[in-house]
């Protein structure tokens, strides 16, 4: 037998609740305690809120550049709900919902993308990276960041998340490969949201899946439905236990869609079919999470306007606290570049100025 | 005022009808990049012509820096005439070593068997209020890496040129895109391809008091502060940054003997401090005033609400035009 089979493997696609609203009791059920969901439900109604309310600012020039969210918001929340307080949630741009959950402060987020630096000041406690602008960099810091846990034995993880855009970066791979070789305590989770903006998913991978990315560097790897809360909290959890036990890292496809634009100064609409905007908008997460909910009558119209009305009341008071900051310093960049600044960097700040002339009148005839 | 041979445009328009004007009559021109075929680009420089040249011809690559510089040095050494996009110049940083440990290598290393002529097309420098990692100028780093040459034009009618000539270089040309004046301004642009030499300098307005040195964006930041200045100053576009062209340069600053260079990147070991360097070593006898370097701080690029901070402008570079005048 010139020609054996060296190796053979299945990729897992895990769903719960799918858009049908069909419900695996199996896999599903105790899942989540039924006494937490209606916290989650606020939780993603305010989020949702927050996005679309962000969007109008751009639009009306309160605000720089956006990324939204809408659409993606189960992933990262799973991800929250599955981790520990001490876990680090190392993130792109795509997830608010966890790290609000994870303990993120609201008003961070939209400062960073109103151009203040202040936004990225992450709160003492709370094991987050600021939003990574440069794609597919931050899963390498996640698998430091969880190596320093293994070699400190606390016990915490971390999860990392990226786009299917991010996985064609060589960094990607170099992070999957330092985390399996080494047996990192780290989640890779995929968000496979089918574009990196206008360029569709199949362009950065001629494979089936974007999970069997992981196969290659000996991780165990699984899809789930990206839009349903419940498929991602098994995944998680199952990857966090893995990690937390130290048997190493998990890659997780998360299968969603970026229902708006890659960010406000994009405009989908010239590359991206109606057709298939509308097939997701169909699979909306939050829709098929609350029919849910209401079947099982953990959820009602009600409820569902009263945190509506708090939301909005929520949303307006982070946007104005994230407003009404006062500006930051006109030398205020200067402040973090070095523990102690230089010499010559105190002489440019006080000065403002680079010249030798301006920065020394006394020299001037 | 145009004719019927020439065409309002701005400094974008001006970039896409070269990159059109190139493809027609050169067939091994290629375009790959990220979001550059049916969206065009994200600043839509490459706008229609995946419509007019094919899939084939304008190609969206997978979301890689190194792998777009890294294919394209191998296009490029196999006979096509690759011109990659980085989406932004802070991306540029996973290409680096395509393009400083190979591109810039590949002739001399291999005695002239194997050489890159492509064009890496990559918008520059701040002042659109755009997110982080958008708003660098790190030319100074592609400047002092022997083997690539560097190009950066300020005008439309230049960058058409300018971009022309890279494209038919035989080396390496990153050719940096002021993104801050992509839109800013339109002048007539000659419909017809044309080139403009790689290396030679523009003296924007003649003067004789002072020599003002800047190139990208800051050729008009650097045009507003000589209007308001009450002295004869000779304002210098490099519109190449390397090679520098040093004639042009040295020819002006012994006229005035005063000489001021502008430029948005961090001061330390910038593109300026070369100038100064050159200009101190070869016009001593003529200086009046030390050479005075406006520049931006040796900080990160801030965040976009201070980011006028940073960025050198009218203010600052008069007071570097008053005070060497009164030096």
């Amino acid at each position: 037998m010139p020609i054996t089979t060296a190796y053979e493997t299945k990729i897992d696609h895990v769903s719960i609740l799918d858009e049908h609203g069909a419900f695996d009791r199996e896999l599903g059920e105790g899942l989540i305690p039924n006494d937490q969901l209606p916290a989650i439900m606020e939780h993603l109604v305010f989020c949702r809120l927050l996005d679309e309310t962000a969007f109008k600012l751009q639009r009306s020039g309160r605000m720089g550049t956006y990324p939204q969210n809408t659409g993606q918001e189960m992933p990262s929340l799973a991800a929250a709900l599955a981790m520990e307080k001490a876990d680090w949630l190392v993130t792109c741009y795509r997830e608010n919902t966890g790290l609000f959950w994870h303990g993120l402060p609201p008003e961070c987020i939209l400062l960073h993308w109103m151009g203040d630096e202040r936004g990225n000041h992450i709160p003492a406690g709370v094991n987050a990276t600021p939003i990574a602008i440069p794609i597919g960099t931050q899963m390498l810091h996640a698998a430091g960041l969880a190596w320093a846990e293994k070699v400190k034995k606390t016990g915490a993880i971390a999860v990392t998340f990226f786009g299917d855009g991010a996985t064609s970066e060589g960094d990607f791979h170099e992070a999957a490969n330092f985390a399996a070789s080494l047996k990192l305590p780290v989640v890779f989770c995929c968000q496979n949201n089918g574009w990196a903006i206008s360029v569709p998913s199949s362009v950065q991978s001629a494979g089936e899946t974007f999970a069997q990315r992981g196969l290659s560097y000996g991780m165990p790897c699984v899809r789930a439905d990206g839009n349903d809360l419940f498929a991602m909290t098994k995944v998680m959890k199952d990857a966090v236990a893995r990690a937390r036990s130290g048997d190493g890292p998990t890659f997780i496809e998360a299968v969603t869609y970026r229902l708006r634009d890659h960010t406000t100064a994009d405009d989908a609409r010239r590359y991206r079919d109606d057709a298939e905007l509308a097939t997701w908008e169909a699979r909306d997460p939050l829709p098929r999470l609350k029919r849910w909910m209401e079947e099982k009558g953990l959820w009602d119209a009600t409820q569902h306007e009263k945190v509506t009305k708090a939301g909005e009341a929520r949303v307006a008071e982070i946007i104005s606290n994230a407003e009404d900051i006062s500006p930051p310093d006109r030398t205020e960049f200067f402040d973090h570049m070095y523990a102690e600044l230089p010499a010559s960097l105190i002489r440019q700040r006080d000065t403002k100025r680079t010249t030798s002339l301006g920065q020394f009148p006394e020299d001037l005839v | 005022m145009t004719t019927e041979n020439e065409t309002e445009m701005t400094l974008v328009q001006a970039i896409t009808d070269a990159l059109a004007c190139e493809m027609r009559q050169d067939d091994r021109v290629i375009i790959l990049g990220e979001d550059v075929g049916l969206n065009g680009g994200v600043f839509r420089a490459t706008e229609g012509l995946q419509a007019e040249f094919g899939a084939d011809r304008v190609v969206d690559s997978p979301l890689a820096e190194s792998g777009i510089i890294g294919s394209a040095i191998g296009l490029a050494m196999n006979g096509l005439r690759p011109i990659p996009e980085i989406q932004f110049e802070g991306f540029m940083g996973p290409a680096y070593d395509q393009l400083c440990s190979h591109a810039a290598r590949f002739r001399t290393r291999t005695r002239g068997r194997f050489t890159v002529p492509m064009t890496v097309r990559v918008p520059h420098g701040g002042g659109i209020h755009a997110p982080e990692l958008h708003s660098d100028a790190p030319e100074a780093i592609y400047s002092h890496q022997p083997g690539l040459k560097v190009v950066m034009p300020a005008t439309p009618y230049d960058a058409k040129g300018l971009l022309i000539a890279s494209i038919r270089d035989p080396d390496p040309v990153i050719f940096f895109e002021p993104k801050r004046i992509y839109r800013a301004f339109r002048e007539p642009v000659p419909n017809q391809s044309y080139t403009l030499p790689i290396g030679k300098a523009r003296v924007v307005t003649e003067g004789t008091d002072l020599t003002v040195v800047a190139w990208g964006a800051m050729v008009v930041e650097a045009a507003k502060a000589a209007e308001q200045s009450d002295a004869s100053v000779e304002l210098i576009d490099l519109r190449t940054i390397s090679p520098l062209d040093e004639d042009t340069i040295l020819a002006s600053v012994e006229k005035t003997g005063r000489c001021v260079v502008c430029q948005e990147a961090p001061l330390t070991l910038g593109l300026a401090s070369e100038i100064s360097a050159l200009v101190t070593e070869r016009c001593f006898l003529h200086l009046e005033a030390p050479v005075q370097r406006v520049a931006g701080f040796d900080t990160i690029m801030p965040y976009y609400k201070l980011e006028m901070e940073y960025l050198p402008g009218t203010d600052r570079i008069g007071a570097a035009i008053d005070e060497t005048l009164r030096y």
